[in-house]
């Protein structure tokens, strides 16, 4: 995979690129907020965080088609802010009140949005992905020529039910783009203690799956395999594997240490392959933006940020009547 | 501006911790996600990352301070050009008064319940109109019969599990619903509950109404948690958002000689999940009424059946939509000496031991429940507050087991109207043997139904 000043050049719009750099970004510094909430006691319990990975999702929302599903695990704040959900909605679960997306009962795990076609945010690690066939089966059977997005990591890759799902995805060439968000440790495991085999797209094969790595940093080729990936299942021929290498900078969650890797090992994947770096280069570069241009760009961003973070913080928690409500439909 | 930055909670639990070290110095600028100090907690050291850009302005606390409070000021960051000095006098932090939202009166107990209740309302309804014609029917026909109703009338509606479609049902419960309903709606399944029943649920989350078959409930324990973490709580999760309508069902309970693993009932299990309702039908017209209101309903359904129960026959009215809604207990038999409440096979023995109790001169009242959530405890209190004794039927384990639920409920709403101790008849505290009198002396009988009754009306 390319070092980020050498990334091949594409001829991919300047307004496209400003786009990915705006989402990227808005996910990096939303996230580098919710942190800052979390240390101030205003976020509670587990708080995964998505910078690093930023161009994983920028990358296939630019694949999907309006209608399109997507369904992930808990480090989901990324690809709520991605599909469009509001950042003060979202960052007001994060703080457990009224205003959140569940109304404060979901918390950052567990979210949702029936507009936006977002089907959680699941806390057990694995669970999304025979869901997330379910999602693609109930498209199937209604013949909408919808394409769901299942995300799950390089750890949940070695739950049992992936494979089940596999199995019956291919037999019933379901509707659906399995994204293998690879960021080389699950939880403080690396991958090369947890898991047999290195290219874990590979593992579709024994079922007939297509399966290709991407570089999940760079969201230009994650895009590109985006793409391949929807239009081979929008075309009935089944599931499709994408395994996006990426990397976390953060820990596992807020309270890790992340004392498994080095420093030195962050530090040179955020100053060589940052995502979003790989695209404000390529807007000066190409000259599609210049340094001031890009610090407008920052500054919608922090005002977006900074107005979630003031809704989180005043809106108020949820009414005592709320414990007892959305039990039964 | 300067920008106070506050000690961090870096774990769910941190309430202090030490500045073990600063790794920046007073007019050092910082980037977002430059590292600023390391912080032990309780559980380990970690480092603490700068949010915001500037320059560091005051460092408040000493590297080596132990037990800094969470949100106490522990450096001040300027932006570029501010004046250094003009920062001794930041003032105090009151971000901390707004980080823990301050604990919330509990919500008062509900409806604390008096000694001495009014007899509470129920509904007593018949389930069919008099006069209505009845045909005998077996169990097996009339869930078949509810879910070919229910699949004619909603396209939504499908069924899916080990052999329901090309063998016509492991037990048969699906015979003939391949040829009228196509290979579409009625699918099998590979051998993969914990698989197929996300699936199912994510089906149900994408608009359809998934009926999904267990070859036993036995199985379902690899699927468990797709039933209660993925189906049961999101809708609560989504704050209403969406939920799954959906239909686990199969057989429950022992059926015949298959030993431990497959021999268990669940219904204590699976009743006590918000957010599931399960249904546990002993005769055929339930079984139909009841799985025709499952599948129409809007929420994850347990629906326990019953092997044994399966060939059995019994009226079921000829009507061209009977449905039987849930949390409506059945009164099979009135009396005036005691009251016994069962639900699905359990209901065998209570019918049994009335029968032979009458011959004795003890009047039992009988009461199906047919659904355990929701239940119809009101029906079992009216009836104690009548004979004031109660006895509980069921084949599950004893403790934790559903008539312990109902015997502590009718403690706690009409203690006075005991004239006995609850006594609880259930399976014995036993994995289930294979050898057939073993077998027999696991499960409750009727001889023990029988000694229960006796026990709580002193004869």
């Amino acid at each position: 995979m390319a070092a980020r000043k050498s990334v091949k050049k594409t001829n991919v719009s300047g307004d496209e690129l400003k786009q990915f750099y705006r989402e990227m970004l808005l996910i990096r510094r939303f996230e580098e907020k919710a942190g800052q909430l979390y240390g101030m006691g205003l976020i509670g319990g587990f708080c995964h965080l998505y910078i690093g990975q930023e161009a994983v999702v920028v990358g296939l929302e630019a694949a999907a088609e309006e209608g399109d599903k997507r369904i992930t695990s808990y480090r989901d704040h990324g690809h709520m802010l991605a599909c469009g959900m509001d950042p003060g909605g979202v960052m007001a679960e994060l703080t457990g009140r009224e205003g959140g997306l569940s109304k404060g009962k979901g918390g950052s795990m567990h979210m949702f949005s029936k507009e936006k076609h977002f089907y959680g945010g699941h806390g057990i690690v694995g669970a999304q992905v025979p869901l997330g066939a379910g999602l693609a089966f109930a498209d199937k059977y209604q013949e909408n020529g919808r394409v769901t997005f299942t995300y799950f990591g390089d750890g949940a890759a070695n739950q049992g039910q992936v494979y089940e799902t596999f199995n019956m995805a291919a037999l019933w060439d379901l509707p659906v783009v399995f994204v293998i968000e690879n960021n080389q440790y699950a939880m403080g495991t690396a991958q090369a203690r947890s898991t047999s085999t290195p290219d874990i797209y590979t593992r579709g094969e024994a079922f007939g799956i297509p399966g290709e790595a991407v570089d999940g940093m760079n969201v230009l080729s994650v895009k590109e395999a985006g793409e391949r990936a929807v239009a081979h299942c929008r075309s009935g021929k089944g599931p499709y594997i994408l395994e996006v290498k990426t990397y976390r900078y953060r820990g596992h969650s807020m309270s890790d240490p992340a004392k498994y890797r080095t420093r030195e090992e962050v530090q040179k994947m955020r100053s060589e392959r940052d995502p979003i770096e790989q695209v404000r280069d390529m807007l000066l570069d190409g000259k599609h933006a210049s340094e001031d241009d890009l610090k407008v760009i920052d500054k919608e961003i922090k005002d977006i940020v900074n107005d979630a973070a003031d809704f989180s913080r005043n809106s108020p928690e949820p009414a005592l009547e709320e414990l007892w409500t959305d039990i039964y439909a | 501006m300067a920008t106070e930055i506050l000690m961090p909670a870096l774990s769910p639990t941190m309430e202090e911790g030490t500045l073990a070290k600063w790794l920046v110095k007073e007019g050092d600028t910082v980037n977002s996600g430059d590292i600023l100090a390391e912080i032990e907690t309780d559980k380990a050291t970690m480092e603490f990352e700068a949010v915001d850009e500037g320059v560091v302005g005051k460092i408040l606390i000493a590297e080596g301070t132990e037990g800094v409070k969470v949100n106490t000021p522990i450096a001040l960051l300027a932006e570029e050009g501010e004046d250094l000095s003009a920062l001794e006098a930041a003032p105090a932090a009151d971000a901390g008064a707004e980080a823990a939202p301050a604990a919330v009166e509990a919500p008062a107990p509900v409806a604390a319940v008096a000694a001495a209740p009014a007899a509470p309302e129920t509904d007593t309804s018949p389930d069919w109109p008099e006069g209505t014609e009845v045909v005998q029917t077996t169990v097996r026909e009339a869930l078949r019969d509810a879910m070919a109703e229910e699949m004619r009338g909603d396209d939504a509606v499908f069924l899916m599990g080990e052999e329901v479609a090309e063998y016509q049902g492991a037990y048969k419960i699906s015979q003939g619903l391949l040829e009228e309903f196509g290979s579409k709606r009625v699918i099998d399944t590979p051998i993969t509950e914990h698989g197929f029943a996300g699936i199912a649920t994510g089906a149900a989350f994408g608009g359809l109404r998934p009926i999904v078959e267990f070859m036993t409930f036995n199985f379902a324990m690899q699927a468990i948690d797709h039933i209660i973490n993925s189906a049961a709580k999101t809708l609560y999760m989504s704050g209403g958002q969406m939920g799954a309508p959906m239909v686990f069902r199969g057989p429950n309970g022992a059926a015949a000689r298959v030993a431990a693993q497959h021999s268990q009932d669940y219904a204590a299990w699976y009743m006590q999940i918000p957010g599931l309702k399960v249904a546990m039908p002993y005769s055929a017209s339930d079984a139909k009424g009841l799985l025709k209101s499952a599948i129409r309903d809007n929420n994850p359904v347990i629906f326990l059946e019953n092997e044994i129960l399966y060939g059995r026959s019994f009226d079921v009215p000829k009507m061209d939509d009977f449905t039987v809604p849930f949390g409506k207990a059945r009164i099979w038999r009135e009396g005036t000496d005691v009251t016994i409440v069962s639900f699905g096979i359990g209901m065998q023995y209570a019918l049994e031991a009335a029968d032979k109790l009458a011959e004795e001169g003890i009047s039992a009242e009988v009461i199906d429940l047919r659904t355990l959530r929701p239940m119809d405890l009101p029906s079992v209190i009216k009836s104690v507050m009548k004979t004031n004794r109660l006895v509980t039927v069921e084949e599950g384990w004893p403790q934790g087991s559903v008539g312990s639920y109902i015997a502590s409920e009718v403690m706690q709403q009409a203690f006075d109207y005991l004239d006995a101790p609850v006594v609880t008849c259930t399976g014995k505290d036993v994995p289930m043997p294979y050898a057939a009198n073993l077998e027999k002396h696991a499960l409750v009988t009727t001889d023990e139904v029988i000694a229960a009754v006796k026990q709580v009306t002193y004869r």
